[in-house]
């Protein structure tokens, strides 16, 4: 009997879970004369377990396409599949990471990490164990009992991609989520993003406008054009790893860099307002009835 | 350094001010133009007639009407309140059903209640209670809509992305981030409800601080009235610190940010 159920389950292992199956895909953000496409016809294949970081111009749609990933936009157009099954609406599976944290200030680092197992219906002292556990593995042990407002920038952060790491989703989807960070936080985070990734295996969509960042991290690296969003270079970048930051000065990393400016350069200086995952940032309502 | 003990300082010295401003101004009979304190009785008339009231041994009874009318209504109105600014918030099917009937009655005063409340109700106690309510209902109400409203609408998509159903996301996400704004509406709902005691008890025949009141008006005990005045004031300011304290219990991770 033994055998056997070894066998089967490296046979289950040896199927890598999170490929993402994108064809012909628009997304329409707005509403009556004010819509428009964020996003048209893209294709795009990810493997699965790559790490794919998305670098475009603020406004190219490329936070569109991840909240497409995410399930909280629908696609008008297209498919969107990850491992066969086509994507329709949020689940743990599918992890998302914003810019600034979404951390619940009235649950402690300790709770709003083990969220998404007690949502699964998991023990406390079950989902506490985890939650310990996973805490220590992006390096904030002792800080499980503090409010999230207590933690620096760079620890929300931690703890953000801790609480979505929980539920083993076959995709990590990030959008900036360095970006409000210090220099210097910002590169202890990519290190330490890569190393946990060595150890809790997912496929990562990236999002970014840092050039350095999306060359740092990604295998693979896809240059969005300014909107409508399409996908105008991809590179397979074969830096070995793990990597440090003496790879940031290497003079492979310095060309790729210039090819990438030149592409973003091409796109003409237009402004276009920043989307995010959940689709156009928020507008100032009317005052509604007589409140 | 302004340490917290040393704040209750000025606090203590400025109530005694107003005392102090109000003994010369009573017995002085100042008249400033545009208000005589001519009539107005002293502390120490209103500190007699107090002792007076605790004498007649009616002052425990006064109080318990008082407080259960006051009490009963509250509590509809904060389950009330709190349910409907939940849907309000929530849905915009139901703020469209709800809101305009709700935005009509919120003007209308306590006082214009009266003969419908008696109308309404089959007894005067349960009117009483129905006026105290329509006080404290529409703080709570409001309260409520804007807490939800306010809900970080990222929060709601990161529960749902890890998970959450309807029912979690109102309880762990909706519910405690609009918990601040609707312990702000109780704590005003409540100051508003003991507001409305004193309409309410116009209708009362015997018991309550407001009826007391009222009955000192029409009798012309002018430091009754105060007596009854300054009880509602210290009743309704010690139930609503009692409401922010036990608010700040249930909300042990949110700090009011103090004064730069």
């Amino acid at each position: 009997m033994a055998p056997t159920t070894g066998k089967s389950l490296m046979s289950v292992m040896q199927i890598p879970e999170g490929r993402i199956d994108i064809r012909q895909l628009s997304i329409v953000l707005g509403e009556g004369p004010h819509a428009f496409e964020a996003v048209q016809g893209l294709d795009c294949q990810i493997e699965a377990g790559q790490f794919v970081c998305i670098l475009g111009p603020s406004g190219c749609g490329k936070s569109t396409l991840l909240g497409a990933l995410a399930g909280h936009l629908q696609p008008r157009s297209g498919h969107l599949k990850v491992d066969g099954a086509q994507v329709s609406g949020p689940s743990p599976q599918r992890g998302m990471v914003f810019q600034h944290h979404t951390l619940f200030p009235w649950r402690t680092v300790r709770d709003n990490i083990a969220f998404g197992l007690k949502m699964r219906g998991i023990g406390k002292a079950e989902r506490h164990t985890a939650a310990d556990e996973i805490l220590a593995l992006v390096g904030l042990e002792g800080f499980a009992e503090r409010w999230p407002d207590q933690l620096s920038g760079g620890m929300q952060q931690r703890v953000e991609i801790a609480r979505v790491l929980i539920n083993r989703p076959r995709l990590l989807l990030m959008d900036e989520p360095f970006g409000a960070l210090d220099a210097l936080t910002r590169l202890n985070m990519q290190e330490l993003l890569l190393d946990i990734w060595t150890r809790i295996r997912t496929t990562v969509v990236f999002v970014t406008h840092d050039i350095d960042e999306a060359l740092f991290l990604a295998d693979r690296l896809l240059v969005m054009s300014s909107r409508p969003g399409r996908i105008i270079e991809d590179l397979r970048l074969d830096f070995p790893r793990p990597r440090t930051t003496e790879l940031v000065t290497s003079h492979e990393f310095s060309r790729l860099k210039r090819h990438c400016l030149e592409l973003l350069r091409h796109e003409d200086g237009r402004q276009l307002p920043r989307l995010n995952p959940l689709g156009l940032p928020p507008e100032n309502k009317l005052p509604r009835f007589a409140l | 350094m302004y340490g917290s003990y040393l704040r209750w300082i000025p606090r203590a010295a400025s109530l005694l001010l107003c005392l102090l401003f109000w003994q010369l101004a009573a017995s002085g009979h100042w008249n400033l133009g545009l208000v005589t304190f001519a009539n107005v009785p002293t502390p120490l008339a209103v500190i007699q007639a107090a002792l007076g009231l605790g004498d007649s041994g009616k002052l425990a009874q006064h109080l318990s009407s008082s407080l259960s009318r006051v009490f009963a209504g509250y509590l509809a109105a904060l389950i009330i309140g709190i349910a409907l600014g939940l849907a309000v918030g929530r849905s915009k099917w139901a703020e469209d059903v709800l809101l305009p009937p709700l935005e009509v009655l919120r003007p209308i005063p306590a006082v214009a209640w009266i003969p419908l409340a008696i109308l309404m109700f089959p007894s005067s106690e349960l009117s009483m209670v129905f006026i105290t309510f329509t006080g404290a209902l529409f703080p709570i109400l409001l309260n409520t809509v804007h807490g939800v409203e306010g809900v970080d609408p990222r929060l709601i998509a990161s529960a749902k992305s890890l998970g959450a159903g309807r029912r979690a996301i109102l309880l762990e996400v909706i519910l405690p981030g609009a918990a601040p704004s609707i312990i702000t509406g109780l704590a005003i709902g409540m100051g508003t409800s003991w507001f409305c005691l004193v309409t309410a008890e116009m209708i009362s025949g015997q018991y309550g601080i407001g009826y007391y009141t009222w009955e000192s008006y029409t009798i012309q005990n002018y430091a009754d009235i105060v007596v009854g005045m300054l009880l509602i004031g210290v009743l309704g300011m010690g139930s609503s610190l009692l409401i922010k304290c036990l608010g700040g219990l249930f909300t042990p991770w949110h700090r009011p940010r103090g004064k730069a």
